[in-house]
C-alpha cells in the first residue's frame, strides 16, 4: 500500500496488543504490581472524584500477607459474618463444580463457572442492602446464593425442566429472580449497565432508599452501552454501582484489547467525574469493603462508583471453551494475588476462628447438600428428556394478551405434536 | 487443462479457505472480530490465518460490536476491503446503525464519493439449544434495508465460492453462516446423528480461487409438482422431507436473498404451479412475505393453489422446546399434504 506515502515522513504501523503468555509459555506476573496494604488509605465517602484518582490506579486490599486484616479499609467484620462469607464462597464453588459436571453428562447444554471469582459475587452482595437491585452478567450465579435462592430452583433453570421458573425458555444459567432483586440476565453484554441506571434514576427519582449494582466483565467494557451507562450516571448523580469483573480474559482475548495496556478499567470513571476504585478481587474483605463504601455513598446521594476487581479467570469461558488453546497452563497457579476461597479461609484460622478440620467437614457438608439439591431437581426432568414444560407455553408471554396470530400457530403446533407423537400425546 | 485441485471440507473449512485465499490474493481485505486472531474464532472458521497473514491483517478486537462495523466502514473509506465477523448474529444488533446508516448508504449519499466494500460474516440460526441469543435468523432485517445485500450458502462449496463473490463485491454484504451445517447437513431429525459433509454434495471443493455470482440461485433439485423456494440450513431438511415423502418438489436454494435470483424463481412456480416458501425465521415480516409477495405478483394466474409458508413460530427462541419450534419434518410434511391438495 503506498497511498499518500511521503517520502520524509517514517510510516506509521499498526499496533495490535498481545498477551504476555500463550500455550507453551512459562506465565511469570512479577511485574504485576501488588501494593502494600493501606498503601492508600479509605477516604471519606463522600470525597470528591477529583480527589481520589489514586485510588482508581491502586488496589484496595485488607488482608496482608500475614493473613490479618488490617488497615483503614478493614471493614471490621465479626467472626460469624466471616464464616458465613466462607460458606456462601464454598457453596459457589461446589454448586458450579456440580453443574459443570452435570453438562459434561449431558444433562444440559451449558454451563459456566465463576471459580477464581466468588469474592466478587459472594462479598459484594452481602456489602449491599438485601433489597437493593443488582443487574448481574452471566457471571454472577454467587448473588443468588448468597441471597438464599433455593439451589433446587436454580438447579431447574439450568436442566429448562417442568420445575423451571423460566418456563425452559432460557439458555441454563439465565437466571431471573425479580423477588430476590436479581434483574433479568441477557445472553448480550452489557445491556444491563444502563439499565441498572435506570432502575437508580428512578428509585432517586421516587425519593425510595434502594440503589441499584451492576456487574459486567473487562472484555464488556468496550461496548457502547458500557459508555452511555457512565454519562448517565455522572449527568443524573445515580445511585448505582458500576463493577467490572476483570478476570483478565474475554473467551481468548485478554484485557488488553479492551484497552488494559494503557490504563485501568476503574480509571475509566475519572473521564466521567465519578469514584473509581480499584480493588484485589480476590481479598474477600477489601471487595466487601470497596462495595460498602461506594454503597453508603450512593446511598447518601453522593452518586455512582466504578469499581474495578482485579482477578483471574480460574477455568475456562464455560462449557464451550478450552483456555489450553490461547492461555499458558499455569496462570491460575501462578497468579500473584492467590485464590480468594482460600484467602479468607487462611484469615479465619489466623484469627483462630476456624480450621482445617471444620474447613473439609465444610467442604463435604456443602458437596452433599448441593448432591441432594440436584437430585431433587432432576426429580423435575433434565434438558432434553421430556420433562419440561407443556409445550403451550412457548407462546405465552410474548405479550401480556396473546394476538390471534399467535393463538393460531399455537393450535398448528399442537396438531404437529399430535401428527408426531399419535393419539396418547394428547392423554400426556 | 488440468482440473483444479478439490478436497473434501465441511462449511468451516470452505470459509476460512475462502477467507485464506482471498487474504492472499487482495492485499486490502482484513479480516477482524472478538476471537477471530490468535484463537482462530469460536467456531474456528479464522484458524491458522493470523500466523499465516500476519497480525495486522487477521486480528482480534474489543468486544463493541458498534466499534467493529463502525472501524471497518472507516477501513473501507481508505480503500480496504474488511471482513469483519460478528460472532453470534444475534450479537449484530449493537452494531446496527453502522450497518443500516451508514454502510448501506454510503455509496448513495456520497454520490459514489465513498463506497463500503465490506462483508460483515455471522453465524447464525438455531437448532444447537442455544437458546434466544445464539439462535436467531434475522436476515430480514437485512434485506429491508436498502444498499445491503444478504447472502446465506447452504453448502461448503458454496460457502466458499459465495464468500469469494461477496468479499470481491463493492457493496456492503451481509453474509449469514448457518451454524447448524457447519459440521454436517442437517435433515430436521434432531435425534439422529449428524453426517459428516464427507458423506454429501457440495463438500468437494476446490482449494483455489473460484466464485459463485451473488444473485444465482440454485436449483439443487429438479421436480414437476410444487416449487420450494429456501436458504441455509432449511435446503437440508426440505430435501430429506421430499425424499422421505417421494414428492416431486423442485427445491431452489436461493443463496442470495437481495438481490434475489427472480427469473429463476419465476420460471420453476409458472412450470409447477405450485409455491411453498420456508425459512427457520419467526413468520411475520419474515422473508417469506417478500417471496409470497413477488411469486403472487409474477405467477398469480399460473398457481393452483395459495402459496404456503413454512417458517418459525412467531416467538422468541426457546431452549428446551426448541424441537416444537424449528420447522422440521412434521411442519414441512403438513404444509405439502395442504398444497398438493388444494
Ligand atoms: C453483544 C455481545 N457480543 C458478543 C457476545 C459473545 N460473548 C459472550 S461472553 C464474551 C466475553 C466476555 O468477556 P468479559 O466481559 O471479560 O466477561 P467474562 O466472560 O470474563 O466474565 C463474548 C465475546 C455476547 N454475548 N454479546
Ligand atoms: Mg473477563
Amino acid at each position: 500500500m503506498v497511498h499518500g506515502i511521503k517520502d520524509n515522513l517514517a510510516p506509521l504501523h499498526l499496533h495490535v496488543p498481545e498477551p504476555k503468555f500463550r500455550p507453551g509459555d512459562k506465565a511469570d506476573f512479577s511485574d504485576i504490581i501488588v501494593p502494600e496494604v493501606d498503601a492508600i488509605t479509605r477516604p471519606d465517602e463522600h470525597a470528591s472524584p477529583a480527589d481520589i484518582h489514586a485510588l482508581a490506579y491502586g488496589l484496595v486490599r485488607v488482608l496482608g500477607d500475614d493473613n490479618q486484616a488490617v488497615g483503614s479499609w478493614n471493614p471490621g467484620l465479626d467472626a460469624d459474618t466471616l464464616r458465613a462469607m466462607l460458606r456462601k464462597m464454598l457453596l459457589l464453588r461446589a454448586f458450579d463444580d456440580r453443574m459443570f459436571r452435570a453438562q459434561r453428562q449431558g444433562k444440559t447444554s451449558f454451563y459456566m463457572k465463576s471459580f477464581g471469582e466468588e469474592a466478587t459475587s459472594v462479598a459484594t452482595t452481602m456489602a449491599l442492602h438485601s433489597d437493593d437491585m443488582c443487574f448481574p452478567s452471566y457471571r454472577q450465579q454467587g448473588i443468588l446464593i448468597t441471597r438464599d435462592y433455593p439451589l433446587v430452583d436454580m438447579m431447574n433453570q439450568i436442566y429448562s425442566n417442568s420445575g423451571d421458573r423460566l418456563k425452559g425458555r432460557q439458555l441454563p444459567i439465565m437466571y431471573s429472580a425479580k423477588d430476590y432483586g436479581f434483574f433479568s440476565i441477557s445472553g448480550n453484554l452489557t445491556t444491563q449497565y444502563p439499565q441498572a441506571v435506570g432502575w437508580a434514576m428512578a428509585s432517586a427519582s421516587r425519593a425510595d432508599t434502594r440503589i441499584s449494582a451492576v456487574w459486567c466483565g473487562d472484555g464488556s467494557t468496550a461496548e457502547g452501552d458500557f459508555h452511555s451507562a457512565l454519562t448517565f450516571a455522572a449527568v443524573y448523580n445515580a445511585p448505582v454501582i458500576f463493577q467490572v469483573v476483570n478476570n483478565q480474559w474475554a473467551i481468548s482475548s485478554f484485557s488488553g484489547f479492551a484497552g488494559s495496556e494503557r490504563t485501568t478499567f476503574a480509571a475509566r470513571a475519572i473521564g466521567y467525574g465519578i469514584a473509581g476504585l480499584r480493588v484485589d478481587g480476590n481479598d474477600a474483605l477489601a471487595v466487601f469493603a470497596a462495595m460498602q463504601w461506594a454503597a453508603n455513598r450512593a446511598r447518601t446521594n453522593g452518586g455512582p462508583t466504578l469499581i474495578e476487581y482485579f482477578t483471574y479467570r480460574g477455568e475456562g469461558h464455560s462449557t464451550s471453551d478450552d483456555p489450553g488453546a490461547y492461555r499458558a497452563a499455569e496462570e491460575y497457579a501462578l497468579w500473584p494475588l492467590g485464590d480468594p476461597v482460600t484467602r479468607l479461609k487462611d484469615h479465619l484460622i489466623a484469627i483462630g476462628a476456624w480450621s482445617d478440620e471444620q474447613h473439609e467437614a465444610l467442604i463435604l457438608e456443602l458437596s452433599d447438600f448441593v448432591k441432594a439439591s440436584q437430585k431433587e431437581a432432576e426429580q423435575k426432568g433434565i434438558l432434553g428428556h421430556g420433562l419440561h414444560h407443556p409445550m403451550e407455553t412457548m407462546f405465552e408471554d410474548v405479550f401480556e394478551e396473546m394476538p390471534w396470530h399467535l393463538k393460531e400457530q399455537c393450535e398448528q403446533m399442537l396438531e404437529e405434536q399430535r401428527d408426531k407423537f399419535g393419539p396418547e400425546w394428547e392423554a400426556r | 487443462m488440468t482440473e483444479p485441485a478439490t478436497k473434501t471440507m465441511n462449511m468451516i473449512e470452505a470459509i476460512n479457505s475462502a477467507l485464506d485465499v482471498m487474504l492472499a490474493k487482495d492485499p486490502e481485505v482484513v479480516i477482524m472480530g472478538e476471537d477471530v486472531g490468535y484463537f482462530g474464532g469460536v467456531f474456528r472458521a479464522t484458524a491458522g490465518l493470523q500466523k499465516k497473514h500476519g497480525k495486522t491483517r487477521v486480528f482480534d478486537t474489543p468486544i463493541s460490536e458498534c466499534g467493529i462495523i463502525g472501524v471497518g466502514v472507516g477501513m473501507a473509506a481508505y480503500g480496504l476491503r474488511p471482513v469483519p465477523e460478528i460472532q453470534f448474529a444475534d450479537y449484530i444488533y449493537p452494531g446496527l446503525d453502522q450497518l443500516v446508516s451508514e454502510a448501506a448508504r454510503m455509496r448513495y449519499r456520497s454520490a459514489n464519493d465513498f463506497i463500503c466494500p465490506m462483508t460483515v460474516r455471522s453465524p447464525f440460526g438455531g437448532g444447537i439449544f442455544g437458546g434466544q441469543t445464539h439462535s436467531q435468523s434475522p436476515e430480514s432485517l437485512f434485506t429491508h434495508v436498502c444498499g445491503i445485500k444478504t447472502v446465506i450458502p447452504a453448502t461448503p462449496y458454496d460457502a466458499k465460492g459465495l464468500l469469494i463473490a461477496a468479499i470481491e463485491d463493492n457493496d456492503p454484504v451481509v453474509f449469514f453462516e448457518p451454524k447448524r451445517i457447519y459440521n454436517g447437513p442437517f435433515s430436521g431429525y434432531y435425534d439422529r446423528p449428524v453426517e459428516p459433509w464427507s458423506k454429501h454434495d457440495g463438500s468437494a471443493v476446490p482449494e483455489g480461487y473460484y466464485r459463485i455470482d451473488l444473485g444465482k440461485a440454485a436449483v439443487v433439485r429438479e421436480g414437476q409438482a410444487v416449487t420450494v423456494l429456501t436458504y441455509g440450513t432449511m435446503v437440508h431438511v426440505v430435501k430429506a422431507v421430499v425424499a422421505e415423502h417421494g414428492i416431486d418438489a423442485e427445491i431452489i436454494d436461493l443463496r442470495t436473498l437481495l438481490p434475489l435470483d427472480i427469473e429463476t424463481i419465476e420460471a420453476s412456480v409458472k412450470k409447477t404451479g405450485r409455491c411453498m416458501v420456508v425459512h427457520e425465521a419467526t413468520r411475520t415480516s419474515g422473508f417469506g412475505a417478500e417471496l409470497a409477495a413477488q411469486v403472487q405478483e409474477r405467477c398469480f394466474y399460473h398457481l393452483e393453489a395459495p402459496i404456503e409458508r413454512v417458517t418459525g413460530f412467531d416467538t422468541p427462541y426457546p431452549h428446551s422446546l426448541e424441537w416444537a419450534y424449528f420447522p422440521g419434518p412434521v411442519r414441512l410434511a403438513r404444509a405439502f399434504d395442504k398444497i398438493m391438495k388444494d
